[in-house]
């Protein structure tokens, strides 16, 4: 019954939207709900699942989107910025953690090369668990997401130097057979020097790829204006570039990261980002329970006591370390505790590393086996610990309402918008302009691509996008910007623009581009703010150009349209309730245009000298003179 | 023409160009808002464009008892929209000269701030003038258009006053229009 594909499907589906909704709704995260959810359906409960290991392989690609996506939003820049943190802080986490577990597990009796390839091992931490926890508790883009994203990312680049070291601590029989974790690298066979070179020019192709190739191919791909083609690509790349890492030897992950960093100034991030967001989720849920599927039940049941007790060792064992090493970089104890209590879990790296280690001969079987679950309960266990931590802060708080000031936040790398202009064409461009001439900050999306390309030439930041999806608008920060303008110019598109949105973010302000009257009505009726028709104002301004060439004073001719739009403008009010009810538009349409001949004939009289104005003295002549008469009577 | 009880007696007419600089005339505008029976009107958030809807506007001082205009002193005068109204709404023949009765019997209050502190306006001040002396053709207007010229209400060094002060004055402004208000409801 394993066996089929659909069948799997609805066991996976469905133990994850149960259980993750019930965890939700527990307030314990999503990560522990996928986690239990595996346990359920694994093979030491319900049984319903093949092996999970299978399904592993394939929920792995989640962790390689994960940090692609992550990537995405590290420009190379922020990347350099963070130099320290990544190296000093994660380097010395990395050495730090593996030297005081070998040191512990040497207490325990093992000899020395295998307690250092058990604390190397073990120093891992899981990345998926990581991020995703601190994405829901909204930490990532903070100061400990900082903090602990540099040590993460550490730990993967290890993965490289850790497949050439472990090795050399071999004690028992090599069995190279068993190597899967090189089994796919083509390269593993070649000397040193040639391997280097393969990771270099493996590395310079992604870069160059993504500089070169990959952005004219979405160029391309963009004009066909076919989206699922689009996602395809999309996927193409990520998967192209976790194959490419694979055959070098390096983690998959990290190149899946390059890439994302390389692609992130591209003007399709955000694009990228909508397309492979679910396939991150579905793949990282299905991960995390393969995971809790993998947990050994029955090990645990043999060994209670001993696997709690490993568990807790080791999960306090990289706290500490991890807390100690934060707070001598300068971190407060509320910043050094909340990365500490994020990353002392073993991570998904050790599975593989462990498999490759007994392959290796570093590490006996039995050993590997207990390790696995060791690293397998304290992922299990991080969500729960966030809990309890969050309970003690909590608590402290109440204890101590003096607190200290905030840690400071992220710099504003890609700062959240005021303003999300949709359409970047002759008519947004005007209007985006002005605003940010007076210090707004925009996000304009805009789905014709040489003309990104025009204004990505002139500097701005314009991204690639269909502005009548909901997602891409929600990543471009529509729930927080004030305003949304829509200015493209495909008219049915720009309604159902506004009608989404209207009903999406009630409160953003909707501004919108009419085609012409009939349009603007429609645009108000799909729930726009205001609309602006969008030849009105040009061709009332070549009026006044033409009514001065014909020989009127400035501020005649200005005036002139200034009475001219006011009257339009009423007419246009009036007849907006009748929008809709044709036959009483038509009519009063008619109406109106007899109106507008009553009103230029009007104009035309209060023009001609004689005409009761203010500036206009006649009136006040006439009685003078008349009174002047009188006086002469 | 009984008025509506519930209908404002008071039209402030307010002008201030450039009303995100202002202090003072910030607050006091806030008080005028906020005062009973008084309908506040802000001439450069309606006109910004200076294309003043006279009959509009016509018809809004026919159905108010009085007149209030509240704007900050520029060079010993009303800012440039104000007159431009001035010029444009209170029209011959409709608030003076022949048949131009419309406005009479009407009360027109006018409150203004300075720049200058209140010594300066004075024979022996810098600004030479006194406050009534610069507002007269303020009170001629209202004298020729057959209207009652209320004491007006003035706050001076408008920039140098503190928060406390200017929340004082902001008070004092409020009574007086409500006062105003209230005056105008029983006698018509």
């Amino acid at each position: 019954m394993h066996g089929d594909v659909l069948t799997q499907a609805l066991v996976y589906l469905a133990a994850g939207v149960v259980t993750v909704a019930a965890a939700k709704k527990l307030g314990l995260g999503s990560v522990l709900g996928y986690l239990i959810a595996g346990a359920l359906i694994g093979p030491f409960a319900l049984n319903l699942t093949g092996d999970p290991e299978d399904v592993m392989k394939f929920a792995e690609f989640g962790v390689v989107i994960l940090l692609f996506l992550i990537g995405l939003e590290v420009r190379p820049a922020l990347l350099w910025s963070m130099r320290k943190t990544i190296f000093g802080l994660g380097g010395a986490q990395v050495v730090a953690t593996a030297l005081a577990i070998a040191g512990a597990s040497m207490i325990f009796g093992l000899a020395w090369p295998t307690a250092l390839a058990a604390g190397l091992v073990l120093a891992m931490s899981s990345t998926a668990i990581v991020l995703q926890t601190l994405d829901e508790k909204g930490l990532r883009q903070g100061p400990v997401g900082r903090a602990a994203f540099g040590v993460l990312l550490l730990q993967d680049l290890s993965i490289i130097p850790l497949f050439a070291l472990l090795p050399l601590l071999a004690t028992g029989p090599v069995t190279l057979a068993a190597d899967t974790a090189r089994s796919t690298s083509l390269v593993a066979d070649l000397p040193a020097w040639l391997q280097a070179l393969a990771v270099l020019a493996a590395v310079g192709a992604v870069v160059g790829g993504g500089r070169f190739v990959v952005r004219p191919v979405f160029r391309f791909i963009a004009q066909s204006r076919l989206r699922e083609i689009f996602t395809a690509t999309s996927l193409l790349i990520v998967v192209g570039v976790a194959l490419l890492m694979q055959i070098v030897g390096l983690s998959p992950a990290l190149g899946a990261f390059l890439a994302g960093v390389v692609l992130a100034e591209s003007e399709f991030r955000r694009e990228l980002e909508t397309d492979i967001e679910p396939f991150r989720g579905l793949l990282l849920g299905l991960f995390f329970i393969t995971v809790g599927a993998t947990i050994d039940f029955g090990l645990i049941l043999r060994e209670p006591l001993l696997l709690v007790g490993l568990v807790l060792g080791l999960m306090a064992l990289k706290f500490t370390v991890m807390f100690a090493l934060a707070r001598v970089g300068g971190a407060s104890n509320r910043l050094a505790a909340t990365v500490a209590v994020a990353l002392a879990q073993g991570g998904e790296f050790a599975f593989v590393l462990l498999t490759f280690t007994v392959g290796a001969g570093v590490i006996s079987q039995p050993l590997a086996d207990l390790l696995t679950a060791v690293v397998a309960l304290s992922m299990a266990m991080t969500p729960l610990t966030v809990v309890v931590y969050e309970k003690i802060l909590t608590r402290l708080d109440r204890e101590k309402p003096a607190q200290d000031p905030a840690d400071p936040t992220f710099e504003e790398a890609d700062a959240e918008p005021d303003i999300i202009i949709a359409g970047f064409g002759r008519f947004g461009q005007v209007t985006g302009r002005l605003l940010t001439a007076n210090g707004f900050r925009s996000t304009v999306l805009d789905a014709d691509i040489e003309q990104i390309d025009l204004l990505r030439r002139f500097g701005r930041r314009v991204h690639y996008g269909d502005a009548t999806r909901l997602d891409l608008l929600r990543q471009a920060g529509a729930e927080r910007a004030r305003m949304l303008i829509v200015a493209i110019d495909d008219q049915e598109k720009a309604a159902e623009l506004v009608e989404r949105a209207r009903e999406a973010f009630p409160n953003l302000t909707i501004l919108a581009r009419a085609f012409d009257r009939r349009h603007a009505y429609d645009l108000l009726a799909s729930g726009a703010d205001a609309v602006e028709r969008e030849t009105f104002e040009g061709a009332l301004s070549l009026g006044v150009t033409a009514l001065k060439a014909l020989g009127f004073r400035a501020h005649r001719a200005l005036r002139a349209a200034d009475y001219f739009r006011r009257h339009d403008k009423r007419t246009f009010e009036e007849l907006r309730p009748m929008w809709g009810q044709t036959e009483a538009y038509l009519l009063a349409s008619r109406d109106a245009a007899q109106t507008m001949d009553r009103l230029l004939q009007a104009d035309l009289a209060k023009m001609k000298p004689g005409a009761a104005d203010g500036w206009d003295t006649s009136g006040r002549d006439e009685e003078q003179r008349e009174a002047a008469l009188d006086g002469e009577d | 023409m009984a008025p509506d009880d519930r209908e404002p007696s008071v039209l402030l007419v307010f002008a201030h160009p450039a009303l995100e600089r202002s202090r003072t005339n910030a607050v006091l505008a806030e008080a005028g808002r906020a005062a009973a029976g008084v309908r506040f009107h802000d001439l450069y958030e309606l006109y910004p464009d200076f294309v003043v809807d006279v009959e509009a506007e016509q018809d809004r001082l026919l159905t108010h008892q009085v007149i209030a205009l509240q704007f900050p002193l520029y060079w010993y005068s009303t800012p440039a929209l104000m007159k431009e109204w001035l010029d444009l709404v209170w029209l011959h023949g409709f608030a003076y000269g022949k048949g131009g009765d419309r406005l009479k019997g009407k009360q027109l209050f006018v409150a203004c701030t300075t720049g200058g502190p209140a010594q300066a306006y004075h024979k022996r001040g810098y600004n030479r003038f006194t406050m009534e002396e610069f507002l007269r053709p303020l009170e001629q207007t209202a004298h020729l258009c057959g209207m009652v010229w209320e004491n007006p209400f003035i706050v001076h060094a408008a920039r140098l006053k503190d928060d406390a002060h200017i929340r004082g004055e902001a008070d004092r402004y409020r009574q007086r229009l409500e006062g105003l208000a209230a005056a105008a409801r029983e006698t018509v």
